[in-house]
């Protein structure tokens, strides 16, 4: 009872509570529940076409070992470098939304979005090689050079796991360009900043993936 | 988000005021509503739909298998039934049907809440399962699926029907059954009314949550199998493929990694409905509380770890079957332990044979078959000859059906006049109760019978000797079907009626009965605080 009454005068403050909370505090915490079990689903998502691909490698030694020659390492390792700055211009910007500075927030996300945007076309570089090469998943497989038997498979893999990574990089990019309307608009405050944190969250994932899938394609023996 | 928060109705409201379904009008009210009153009711009508379809395929097998050749439909038409009914029945209906539907509808009242903790993507998730839905209704109008529910490969990779597509209705619905996970198990961390501690939730919620823990975890997998068939239909990947280097017993690692699990996640929730029905209509304190609640987590924990035994006859290690064979027995000690605690719970209470009641003890009796059926089925010498059988379609139908429909069945009675605010005929009520217990064992004990004499699942033609069973195994499936017709003749004719429930019809002590039938659209006129368990029907005055 008393809650109800006590709530319309102090909800003024709260422009971004959602009804169904009783506190801001529940709000955050709710949503920091529910981008974690995201996050728990997209490690598992991952962790299968990992699981996968340890398997057909085990079957597939040699051919594996072969494949693994013609990913560029240098293009690789830049693009690692480049998604570990965006994850460190993404903690940035977060820590600027907790200190109340509109202005870096703006700045760091923008850094971020251009990151990502560098690894992309990075990516785009390294896909146009491959497809110059024949280099392709499945039955598109056409290299014509020396290979192991079975090489297409590596392909298939490199593909598939490149290619859902790069479509979370995207989609990454859009949740940074949703976060970097709002922080124009001046929706966030030291009170009120969750979704730059939730999306940060989000953020690290992506490269997180990344961080694993570098080693396991360009790097294996 | 911004809402406008409405000055709480007046107290005292008769039935012809202000409720969640009269508030807003509307098709396009219904469409953009984020109230989980309004998505659940719009799910509701959803599953029952696919429950229908799926019905009709159930009955196309059933009467093509009246006599041992051609009954009605050519062979390719009755493998495209048998998966259709399976696929329909499993993604459209069992899994959405009590978390997405019920679950959606009375979780947030069960918890003293004005909502779930997202409601925006409690809607997402609705239309994510419309979407998924049309996929697999494009995939039926586009040349079928006639792999069988499980897509198993290497003939998934070859057949010419619509395989594609229907991987891909599942993929999406997938992702409809992830967010429903996710919003539940944030709304039942953070949106509990205060009071409520874990200790004092309506087990319901418990089943909910274990239910939620293994749609996140599991889901994600299926995904990827599904991806991953889908990559090898279309790229020829090469993984699931002997003739390219891969393996098609990994798909079915694969595939029951996740099915496994998603048996759970169509059976916690039917248990789940039991805990709420028993003791209301016991009027009695549940009996082994944290007993139950616990034993759900278990349950989610030990269903990870049992799927090779779907591999017993697939070319499994000797040592992995082992293991899984004995990892499968464990499953049977929490079954068993929320069993038990129900019938002590009935025991010396004073029973109120309602509608909701007698398809929980319907439950106990079909599921205790189920159960047992699969411990022969988990036992490796026995499933050698047991395995694709009759036997193993008997024990999941028990199961899913005679477990997971029958507990839906009791909820839907259960929370109809919460949701509709109608009271049902409560004598049609038995009557069609009746029908579906006699129905239901007479189409799947001739099964038991015909699996351990060896007749395969799937086939078309068989054995002139089955021909009684299989025919008497048909007419029970009429029964059958005339009891839920029944059920939904008079469920949907007190539609018409005025409202006339009362808040609390049954007497029960949970919080969705303190507020009115149906609900306001915020749900409770001020925030329920807790004062009393869930169950306490031992407090003075309650013993009626
Ligand atoms: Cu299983």
């Amino acid at each position: 009872m008393s809650e109800t009454a006590a709530q319309p005068g102090r909800r003024a403050h709260e422009p971004f509570l959602q009804h169904h909370f009783a506190e801001p505090e529940q709000q955050v915490e709710a949503g920091k529940i529910g981008m974690w079990l995201f996050l728990v689903t997209e490690v598992l998502l991952f962790g299968g076409l990992f699981v996968a691909f340890g398997i057909m490698q085990t079957r597939h030694p040699e051919a594996f070992a072969s494949a693994h020659h013609h990913l560029d390492r240098i293009m690789g390792g830049l693009n690692t470098i480049v998604l570990l700055s965006s994850s460190f211009t993404m903690v940035m910007a977060v820590a600027a939304a907790a200190a109340n500075k509109r202005k870096q927030l703006i700045v760091f996300l923008v850094l971020t979005l251009v990151f990502a945007g560098v690894f992309l076309v990075v990516k785009y570089f390294e896909y146009s090689h491959k497809f110059h090469d024949g280099l392709l998943p499945g039955k598109y497989y056409s290299f014509q050079g020396e290979s192991v038997p079975g090489e297409f498979m590596f392909f298939s893999f490199y593909f598939m796991m490149t290619g859902l990574h790069g479509i979370h990089v995207l989609a990454g990019m859009g949740a940074i360009g949703w976060v970097l309307r709002r922080a124009i608009r001046g929706d966030f405050s030291n009170r009120y900043y969750a979704p730059v944190d939730l999306v940060g969250l989000y953020w690290h994932l992506v490269d997180l993936i990344w961080i694993y899938l570098f080693p396991l394609l360009y790097l294996i023996q | 988000m911004t809402e406008v928060i409405t000055p709480a109705a007046p107290v005292h409201r008769g039935p012809a005021d202000l409720h969640y379904l009269n508030e807003h009008r509307g098709l396009r009210s219904w469409l953009t509503t984020v109230d989980h009153k309004r998505i659940g009711v719009m799910y509701l009508w959803s599953v029952l739909l696919a429950f229908l379809l799926g019905g009709i395929f159930a009955m196309l097998v059933r009467l093509e298998l009246l006599t041992p050749k051609k009954t009605i439909i050519e062979a390719d038409a009755y493998n495209q039934a048998f998966t259709l009914h399976g696929a329909i029945m499993i993604f459209l209906f069992i899994i959405p049907a009590i978390p997405a539907a019920l679950g959606n509808f009375v979780l947030p009242l069960l918890l003293g809440a004005k909502d779930v903790a997202f409601p925006r993507l409690n809607l997402a998730s609705y239309y994510v399962y419309v979407i998924g839905a049309l996929f697999a209704l494009g995939s039926m109008l586009t040349g079928g699926v006639d792999t069988g529910w499980t897509f198993y490969t290497p003939y998934s990779t070859t057949s010419n029907t619509s395989v594609s597509m229907m991987t891909m209705a599942a993929f999406i619905l997938g992702f409809s059954s992830i967010f429903t996970g996710v919003n539940f198990i944030a709304t039942i961390h953070k949106l509990r009314a205060p009071g409520m501690s874990w200790h004092t939730m309506p087990l319901f919620v418990w089943g909910t949550y274990a239910t939620a823990v293994i749609q996140v975890l599991a889901t994600p997998v299926l995904g990827i199998t599904l991806l991953l068939l889908l990559m090898e239909r279309v790229w020829e990947i090469g993984i699931f493929d002997p003739r390219l280097g891969g393996d098609p017993v990994l798909f079915q690692h694969f595939f029951w990694f996740y099915s496994h699990p998603a048996v759970y996640i169509m059976i916690l929730p039917g248990m789940a409905i039991i805990s709420e029905v028993v003791p209301t209509f016991s009027k009695k304190t549940i009996f082994g509380y944290k007993a139950i609640a616990y034993s759900s987590v278990a349950i989610a924990f030990v269903s990870f770890l049992v799927w090779g035994h779907h591999m017993f006859t697939s070319g499994q290690s000797d040592l992995a079957t082992a293991v899984f064979s004995f990892l499968t027995f464990l499953v049977a000690i929490p079954s068993a332990i929320k069993v038990f605690n129900w019938l002590a719970t009935m025991y010396r209470g004073s029973l109120d044979l309602k509608a909701p009641m007698l398809y929980a003890i319907m439950f106990l009796l079909l599921f205790a078959i189920g159960g047992l059926t699969g411990i022969f089925l988990g036992t490796i010498s026995v499933d050698v000859h047991l395995h694709d059988t009759y036997f193993v379609v008997a024990h999941f139908h028990y199961v899913m059906m005679g477990g997971t429909v029958i507990a839906f069945l009791a909820g839907l009675h259960y929370w109809w006049p919460k949701m509709f605010g109608r009271m049902y005929s409560e004598s049609w009520a038995r009557v069609a109760a009746a029908l579906i217990f006699i129905g239901f064992n007479m189409t799947f004990i001739p099964q038991f019978i015909m699996g351990s004499r060896g007749m395969p699942r799937r086939y078309y033609n068989y054995l002139d000797q089955f021909q009684p069973l299989h025919g008497f195994s048909t007419f029970g499936s009429w029964v059958l079907g005339l009891g839920l017709l029944i059920v939904a003749g008079y469920l949907l004719g007190s539609l018409r009626k005025r409202c006339d429930a009362p808040g609390s019809p049954w007497g029960g002590m949970t919080l969705e009965w303190t507020t009115s039938s149906p609900p306001i659209t915020h749900n409770f006129e001020t925030t329920p605080v807790l004062t009393h368990g869930p169950y306490d029907y031992s407090l003075p005055g309650r013993r009626a």
